[in-house]
C-alpha cells in the first residue's frame, strides 16, 4: 500500500487549524518565489500551485504565505508512519511526500483491502492529512500508482502490469532530463517504455530506471528500510493562527491523540498519564497533565478527559503550538483496539467514569469508603481512593448513617440540648474515651436523641471541664 | 433452542420493541426493597430500575436512608456498584458496613456546584457501570430531571433522588414518588405517584430504629403524627 500526500507541505503547517478557522484567511506554502501548495480559500480566489508569489498576492491580497518547512514535513511523515505501524510492522518512508506499508499480512484482520483503505483514509483525515492511496503487489508499483493518482487497489500481479502500462511516464519520478528524452522518443506512458528494448533503455536512461521498472513489476526484489517506532511518544503541532478558545486547542490536540492511539496500538501498550504542553509567545509554557485510573489507549477517551480539563481552565495567553508527550508505556493486552472496542467490561467503564468525573470536578472528588478500627467515631470511617476498600469488622454500638464533619455545637437550655426545640434523649449514654496517645483525645458520652420533629440524632456531651452538647450524626 | 415464547419475552424484557398498546414499558427487573409492606405496593415488586425514584421528607433523620439500605446491601453483595452523589453529610462507613453494605462497591462523588452535580448524575447514568445512584440535587428543575430520567432509561440503575418535602408540590418526571414521615419506630410512607393505580393508604414500614439500643433511659414511643393531608398536586 502506498500513500502519497500531495498536500503535505500545506497540511504539515495547517493541520492544527479547526474547520471554523479554515474559512478565514487564505494560506499558501511557497518555495522560492513560487506557490507550492495552497488551501481551498486561496484556490477559491484563483491562486494555483506553480504560480509566482507576486501573481498570487495580486489575486489574494490577504494571502498568508509561509516558506516550506522541510523539518515539519519530515515530522508529519514520521507521524503517519508511526500511526501506520498499528496495521503492520513493515512501514517505510518515501520522502518527501510518501509512505509505504506492507499490508498483505493484515488484510484478513482488517476485513480486506477496501475496508482497510477506508479505515486508513478516515484515520489520516482525523490526523489532518489527505492521501492518495494505491495498493499493489509490489511496493514500487503501488507508489507509482499513487504518484500517477490512480487510486487503484490491486491484489494481482497481472492487474498491476495493465495498470502500470497506462500510467504517464512522469509518474515514475525520474529526473527532468530523462523525461524530456522520453518525450523526444515519443514515449508517453509506462507501457510504451516497457516495450522498448532493454539494452537501449539501459544505455540511454541508466540501469537505475530499468531496475526500478523490474522492481515495480515484481521481477526483481526491492530492499526497503523499515521505519522504527521511537521508544516514547512526543509530537508537536503548530497552530497557524494563535488561539485562545479551548475548543480550538482541543481540536488540534485531537489530531495528536489519534496519532498517539496508533502509536500505542502498534506497541500493544497503554498509558497511565499524558501531558499536553501549550506554548505561548509571551508567557511560560502551560502544562496540562492527565492521569488515568487504568491504562488506556483510545483517542476518544483521552479527548473526553482533555475536554473536561480544558473547559475548567481559562486561556489567558494565545496558544501558538501544542505538544503531546507520553512516556511510561504499560503493556495492554488485547490484539487490536478496533477489534475489541465493544467488548468492554463494566469494571473498565467504571474506571473511565471515575476519570471523567475527576477530570471535571477535580482530583479526589470521587472517593470510596472504608471502616477503620478506631473507637473515635470521626476516625472510624475513612475516605479512600475509589475502586479499593476492604471490609473490616463493624463497631459495636448503633451508629448513624450520616456523620457530621465537624460535629455541630448545640444550644443548651436547662442542661438539656436543643435543636429547634428540646431534644429527648432516648438511649445512652455510650461512653467513648480514646486517643490520648496521639493527641486526638476524646472523652464523650453519646446519646440517641429525638428532635421535636421526630428525627433521630446522635449527640454527645463533652466530658471534662469544657462540657457542652454536640450533634455528631443523624440516623437517616 | 429456547421456545419462541421465551425468546419473545426476552426481546420485550430488553425493551428492544415498543408496543403501541402498552401504557407503560415492560419494566426492568425491580430491586426488592427488603420491606414486604412496601414491595407489595410497588409495581414490579421493588424499586424500579432504569427510572427515577423520589424520596421526599421534611427533614433528614426520619429513616430515609434506612428505606433503601436493604436494597443497597443486596446490590453490593452481588458486586453491583453504588454511587452517592453530593450527599449532605459523610456516609458513615461503620453504619453502612453494619447494615451489610459492601463498602468496596461504593463511591462518593462530591460535586459542589448545582450544575456539576447534574452533569455528574448524567455521566454516572450514561456510563452504565453503576446499579444504584443516590443523589441529593439542589433545586433541580423539571427539565433537568427530565434529562436525568432519559439518561436513567439507558441503564439498569436504580436512581433515588432525595428531595425536600416541598418538592412534592412540583410535578416531576420520576416514576415513583414517596413522601416519608417518622412515626415512632416506624416509617410512614405515602406513595404519591407510581406506575399504575394510585395507592390508597399510607404504609407503616418497620425500619430498624435504635431507640432502645443502648439500654439506657428509654422513653415511651412518641405519639405517631397523623399523615397530614397536604393540598398538593402530585
Amino acid at each position: 500500500m502506498a500513500l502519497h500526500l500531495p498536500q503535505l507541505p500545506l497540511e504539515a503547517l495547517l493541520r492544527g487549524r479547526a474547520l471554523s478557522e479554515a474559512r478565514g484567511e487564505p494560506w499558501a506554502v511557497i518555495e522560492g518565489r513560487e506557490v507550492l501548495a495552497c488551501d481551498a480559500a486561496a484556490r477559491a480566489l484563483g491562486v494555483r500551485p506553480g504560480m509566482a508569489l507576486s501573481a498570487a498576492w495580486a489575486l489574494a491580497p490577504r494571502l498568508r504565505a509561509r516558506p516550506r518547512d522541510a523539518g515539519l514535513e519530515r515530522e508529519a511523515l514520521e507521524a503517519i508512519a508511526g500511526w501506520l505501524c498499528r496495521f503492520t510492522p513493515s512501514v517505510s518512508l518515501e520522502p518527501p511526500q510518501g509512505v509505504l506499508a506492507e499490508l498483505r499480512g493484515s488484510l484478513r484482520l482488517f476485513g480486506g483491502i477496501g475496508p482497510l483503505a477506508a479505515q486508513l483514509r478516515a484515520g489520516l483525515g482525523e490526523m489532518g492529512f489527505t492521501a492518495r492511496l494505491a495498493a499493489a503487489p509490489t511496493a514500487r508499483g503501488a507508489w507509482w500508482l499513487a504518484l500517477g493518482s490512480s487510486e487503484a487497489l490491486l491484489e494481482e500481479r497481472a492487474q498491476l502490469e495493465r495498470a502500470l502500462a497506462v500510467l504517464p511516464v512522469d509518474a515514475l519520478g525520474c529526473d527532468p532530463g530523462s523525461l524530456a528524452l522520453l518525450a523526444d522518443v515519443g514515449v508517453a506512458c509506462v507501457g510504451e517504455l516497457m516495450r522498448l528494448p532493454r539494452d537501449g533503455v539501459a544505455r540511454r536512461f541508466g540501469q537505475a530506471l530499468l531496475d526500478a521498472l523490474d522492481q515495480a513489476l515484481g521481477s526483481a526484489p526491492e530492499a526497503r528500510a523499515c521505519y522504527r517506532l521511537p521508544e516514547r511518544f512526543a509530537a508537536r503541532l503548530e497552530l497557524p493562527a494563535p488561539v485562545t478558545q479551548a475548543e480550538s486547542v482541543l481540536f488540534a490536540a485531537r489530531r495528536l491523540l489519534v496519532q498517539l492511539e496508533g502509536f500505542l496500538a502498534a506497541r500493544h501498550a497503554g498509558i497511565r498519564r499524558f501531558a499536553l504542553r501549550l506554548r505561548h509567545r509571551d508567557a511560560r509554557d502551560g502544562v496540562i497533565g492527565i492521569g488515568l485510573a487504568a491504562p488506556a489507549r483510545e483517542a476518544e477517551h483521552f479527548t473526553r478527559l482533555l475536554r473536561e480539563r480544558l473547559q475548567a481552565i481559562t486561556l489567558t495567553e494565545p496558544v501558538e503550538a501544542i505538544a503531546l508527550e507520553a512516556a511510561a508505556l504499560v503493556p495492554l493486552p488485547g490484539a487490536s483496539a478496533n477489534l475489541f472496542r465493544d467488548a468492554r467490561t463494566e469494571g473498565e467503564e467504571w474506571a473511565r467514569l471515575i476519570e471523567r468525573l475527576e477530570a471535571r470536578l477535580g482530583g479526589g472528588t470521587v472517593q470510596g469508603l472504608a471502616v477503620h478500627p478506631d473507637h473515635r467515631p470521626e476516625r472510624a470511617s475513612r475516605r479512600i481512593a475509589p475502586l479499593g476498600g476492604t471490609q473490616r469488622a463493624a463497631s459495636a454500638g448503633p451508629r448513624p448513617l450520616w456523620l457530621l464533619e465537624p460535629a455541630r455545637r448545640l444550644r443548651e437550655a436547662g442542661g438539656a440540648p436543643q435543636d429547634g426545640g428540646p431534644l429527648e434523649l432516648l438511649a445512652g449514654p455510650e461512653r467513648i474515651e480514646s486517643g490520648w496517645w496521639d493527641g486526638g483525645e476524646i472523652a464523650r458520652d453519646y446519646f440517641i436523641a429525638r428532635s421535636a420533629d421526630a428525627a433521630l440524632l446522635w449527640v454527645y456531651r463533652e466530658r471534662g471541664a469544657a462540657g457542652g452538647w454536640y450533634l455528631h450524626g443523624i440516623f437517616a | 433452542m429456547a421456545a419462541p415464547q421465551t425468546i419473545l419475552e426476552e426481546i420485550l424484557q430488553r425493551r428492544a420493541v415498543w408496543r403501541g398498546g402498552a401504557l407503560a414499558r415492560p419494566a426492568l427487573p425491580a430491586v426488592p426493597s427488603g420491606f414486604a409492606v412496601l414491595d407489595r405496593e410497588l409495581p414490579g415488586g421493588g424499586w424500579p430500575g432504569g427510572a427515577l425514584t423520589e424520596v421526599l421528607c421534611a427533614r433528614e433523620g426520619v429513616g430515609e436512608l434506612q428505606l433503601v439500605l436493604p436494597a443497597l446491601a443486596a446490590l453490593s453483595a452481588s458486586g453491583r456498584r453504588i454511587a452517592w452523589l453530593a450527599p449532605p453529610h459523610l456516609p458513615y462507613a461503620p453504619a453502612l458496613a453494619a447494615a451489610g453494605v459492601d463498602l468496596a462497591q461504593l463511591a462518593v462523588v462530591r460535586a459542589p456546584g448545582r450544575r456539576d452535580a447534574l452533569w455528574a448524575a448524567e455521566q454516572v447514568l450514561r456510563a452504565g457501570a453503576c446499579h444504584a445512584l443516590l443523589a441529593w440535587l439542589r433545586d433541580a428543575r423539571y427539565a433537568e430531571l427530565r434529562r436525568l430520567a432519559v439518561a436513567a432509561e439507558a441503564g439498569p440503575a436504580l436512581v433515588v433522588l432525595f428531595r425536600p418535602e416541598e418538592a412534592a408540590c412540583e410535578s416531576s418526571p420520576a416514576c415513583l414518588r414517596i413522601a416519608l414521615e417518622a412515626a415512632g419506630e416506624h416509617l410512614l410512607a405515602r406513595i404519591l405517584k407510581r406506575r399504575g393505580a394510585l395507592a390508597a393508604a399510607p404504609l407503616r414500614i418497620p425500619i430498624d430504629r435504635p431507640v432502645h439500643a443502648l439500654g439506657g433511659a428509654s422513653s415511651p414511643a412518641a405519639p405517631a403524627r397523623s399523615p397530614a393531608a397536604r393540598p398538593c398536586p402530585v
